[in-house]
């Protein structure tokens, strides 16, 4: 539109009164519902996730493993905790000593670490397990001896480790131990391996 | 950037008679959004050269194999920082001051439609910035997860990362009552006469833009959220031991990440529309089909997230659908380069500063939207996901993008804004050095994604070793030579050649129908909106 050309140019373009003017408040409103909806279609986002894997079948991480094991049907085994210190000074014990659950099934076990000494202990749990090669079959979602631990002194801390045992575990054995040994990091080479993990298994 | 000075305004108000607070006091309780424009952009500067120099310690870092200054851990949380302040820091409060400069003039609007609203938008702009630069001295150090902070790594970090998480919400809230003041604004306080199809661009741009924020913000505010009781209050929204999904952050973060690339984007289209027509003294081509591209845009957004995530193991009919949504939004954009260019054919093209600028953002955008549709097709980003090819593209888009646009803006108002013509020539050498240090730094990053290197990790293989130091070479010069726009800016504030009330004779729009410096209340009766200063 340029001024020289246009013949236009001059005229007012709008010579009718006024719209009538639109109250801010009107459009605030509209505009906070658009931040409402969000905020609950982001709130209902796990809900909807969830229904929408399970309807599609996405995202199914287990699958492949259900699929293997469906044949297998889940059995009842014995579980036991047991833990020990390598070094004096560190009082570790699961808090439950046993208990009965199905294969496939999530457990949750939480075990107690007290520092007795008067200085702070760095160090890591390791895992191992009776029969050994039942530790193959146990699947971690979460444990403390993913990682270094700190304890202040006098510290006492409840710790947990969240794991399932296979469908697939051998018929043979009716009964696994899960035994963590406590051992502290020398000095010199605390946090060279902050996330070291236990190998997952 | 200061329009401080009152003398020779002639309106016809007496808009001293209320007596407004001087000295800090007037900055810390303004209702101008001439004020405020000013604090948006003066702050955004702060925090580019913050962002600019973390930056700076990324490229430092990567200028050998090896590890020669920082930790991996503290190369984390640079590069973390780096993009969470140039994103949310940066690029977006300096589109806001923008707009709190330019609409309510664009537009014959007296102020913005909620001033004090608009007052409490910028101040909490400042503690959301020292939460996040706070956190590099918090035990275990700053987020270091990328500023996609991605769990498992931003469930398991310090407190850091609760900061960043605290910063985010305090940014998302100033957004979302900063878009909801320009939408209104631009909404309800139009001159008379002016009706959406004559608006001018930059308005368009920024009303798509409010509804992109006002939509997206709380869908990030509630990711983080739910991180935060993911990280304190047991529950397990992301965290695999209590059944939840980390792919599922994936998913809302994309939602709201994909619309935020356009947040920053658009309001730059919206620059340059206003620009490259001044300077071609031509009306934009194509005025409809722009406000129909920036609209499509805009919804298409929202539909096209999963391409950040071709490699979480999507199943190939979402792979195909994300691919295909990807590339359509070439289209609407295809059509603004066109227009843009369009637009030049067969002016009288002349070549200031905000002109280099803008036809520096059309040639490196075009670059940049090319490597994006590259990136688009899931069996290539397959390759190219987390390397260095990324990193190219997005710089290209967001640096060359966004950051050309808001200069080639930035010398385009600053007349209006202090009363002087800006110095010529150091402007023109801000250009030359940006464009060429720009290219050194970011085009061999292409050839390193090519050939795999990985992004986000402190160290590299001795092949990557040249194209590194190239790199880094560009990244230095590129980022002192932004030095000089603290010097253009302070030399146009303190004096220099009067600006008339339309330095550049192509330009056309209310705002240059008002005096130069541009009075402290602009319009307040609405003013007569004729054909001569109307767009579309």
């Amino acid at each position: 539109m340029n001024p020289a050309l246009d013949p236009l140019a001059a005229t007012p373009v709008a010579a009718r009164p006024p719209a009538r003017p639109r109250s801010n408040w009107r459009v605030v409103a509209i505009l906070l519902t658009v931040v409402v909806g969000s905020l609950l279609f982001v709130s209902l986002q796990p809900r909807l996730y969830q229904a929408f894997c399970d309807w599609t079948g996405l995202y199914d991480i287990d699958r492949a493993e259900r699929v293997a094991t469906s044949s297998i049907p889940a059995r009842p085994v014995t579980l036991e905790f047991d833990a020990n210190s390598h070094d004096g000074g560190l009082k570790f014990s699961p808090k439950t000593t046993s208990i009965v659950a199905r294969t496939g099934e999530i457990v949750h076990v939480v075990y107690r670490i007290e520092n007795t000494l008067d200085r702070t202990v760095i160090g890591q749990a390791i895992p191992s397990y009776g029969p050994q090669y039942a530790g193959g079959y146990v699947k971690k979602l979460d444990c403390f001896c993913f990682k270094q631990q700190t304890f202040a002194a006098h510290e006492v801390r409840e710790m947990p480790v969240v794991f399932l045992l296979e469908q697939r575990l051998p018929e043979e054995v009716n009964t696994v131990t899960l035994s963590y040994t406590f051992f502290e990091v020398p000095a010199g080479s605390a946090k060279a391996s902050a996330t070291a993990s236990d190998g997952g298994k | 950037m200061q329009a401080t000075s009152h003398a020779g305004y002639a309106g016809n108000h007496d808009h001293d008679s209320h007596g407004h607070p001087t000295g800090w006091k007037r900055w810390v309780t303004t209702t101008n959004h001439k004020d405020i424009g000013t604090m948006y952009l003066w702050f955004s500067f702060v925090m580019f050269l913050v962002g600019g120099a973390m930056s700076l310690i990324i490229r430092a870092e990567l200028f050998a194999p090896g590890l020669q200054y920082v930790s991996p851990e503290f190369y984390n949380q640079m590069l973390t920082l780096h993009a969470l302040i140039m994103v949310f820091g940066a690029i977006m409060p300096a589109f806001v001051g923008f707009a709190n400069w330019m609409i309510p003039m664009m537009i014959g609007a007296s102020d913005m439609a909620f001033a004090r609203l608009n007052n409490w938008s910028f101040w909490l702009l400042p503690p959301a910035a020292i939460l996040l630069t706070a956190s590099l001295f918090m035990p275990g150090g700053a987020a270091g997860t990328g500023w996609t902070l991605y769990p498992p790594l931003s469930v398991q970090m310090g407190m850091g990362m609760d900061m960043a998480i605290f910063a985010v919400h305090i940014l998302g809230m100033s957004s979302i009552m900063g878009s909801i003041n320009i939408v209104t604004t631009i909404l309800n306080l139009r001159t008379p006469g002016m009706t959406l199809m004559k608006m001018p661009l930059f308005c368009w741009t920024w009303l798509v833009t409010g509804f992109l924020l006002i939509a997206s913000m709380p869908i990030l505010a509630g990711a983080v959220t739910m991180l935060l009781t993911d990280r304190h209050f047991g529950t397990s929204f992301f965290a695999a031991a209590g059944g939840g999904d980390p792919v599922l952050f994936q998913h809302i973060f994309w939602f709201f990440g994909h619309p935020e690339v356009y947040i920053i984007a658009l309001p730059a289209f919206g620059v340059v529309s206003h620009v490259i027509p001044a300077f071609s003294r031509k009306p934009l081509f194509g005025y409809a089909s722009m406000v129909y591209a920036i609209a499509a845009i805009g919804l298409i957004s929202f539909f096209v997230w999963a391409h950040h995530m071709y490699v979480t193991g999507i199943p190939l009919t979402g792979q195909l659908y994300f691919m295909y949504a990807t590339m359509l939004i070439a289209v609407p954009t295809g059509v603004k380069v066109f227009n843009w260019v369009t637009t030049m054919w067969r002016g009288s093209l002349t070549f200031e500063t905000p002109m280099l600028f803008a036809l520096g953002f059309l040639v490196l955008f075009t670059i940049g939207g090319l490597t994006g549709l590259v990136l688009a097709m899931t069996a290539v980003d397959i390759q190219l996901q987390d390397t260095y090819y990324v990193v190219a593209h997005f710089h290209y888009v967001m640096v060359a993008g966004a950051l050309f646009s808001a200069y080639a803006g930035l010398y385009f108002w600053l007349p209006k804004w202090t009363g002087h013509m800006y110095n010529e020539k150091l402007g023109k050498l801000h250009f030359w050095l940006s464009m060429i240090f720009f290219n050194i730094a970011f085009f061999p990053q292409h050839f390193l994604g090519l050939a795999g290197m990985p992004r986000r990790i402190p160290d590299y293989a001795q092949q990557f070793a040249d194209f590194n130091v190239i790199s880094g070479i560009g990244a230095f010069g590129f980022g002192f030579s932004q030095l000089l726009v603290l010097v253009i800016v302070f030399q146009a504030v303190k004096g220099g050649a009067k600006a008339s009330s339309r330095p550049w004779d192509g330009a056309h729009g209310l705002e240059w129908t008002v005096p130069s410096p541009a009075p402290y209340h602009t319009f307040e009766d609405p003013p007569v909106f004729n054909q001569a200063e109307a767009h579309g």
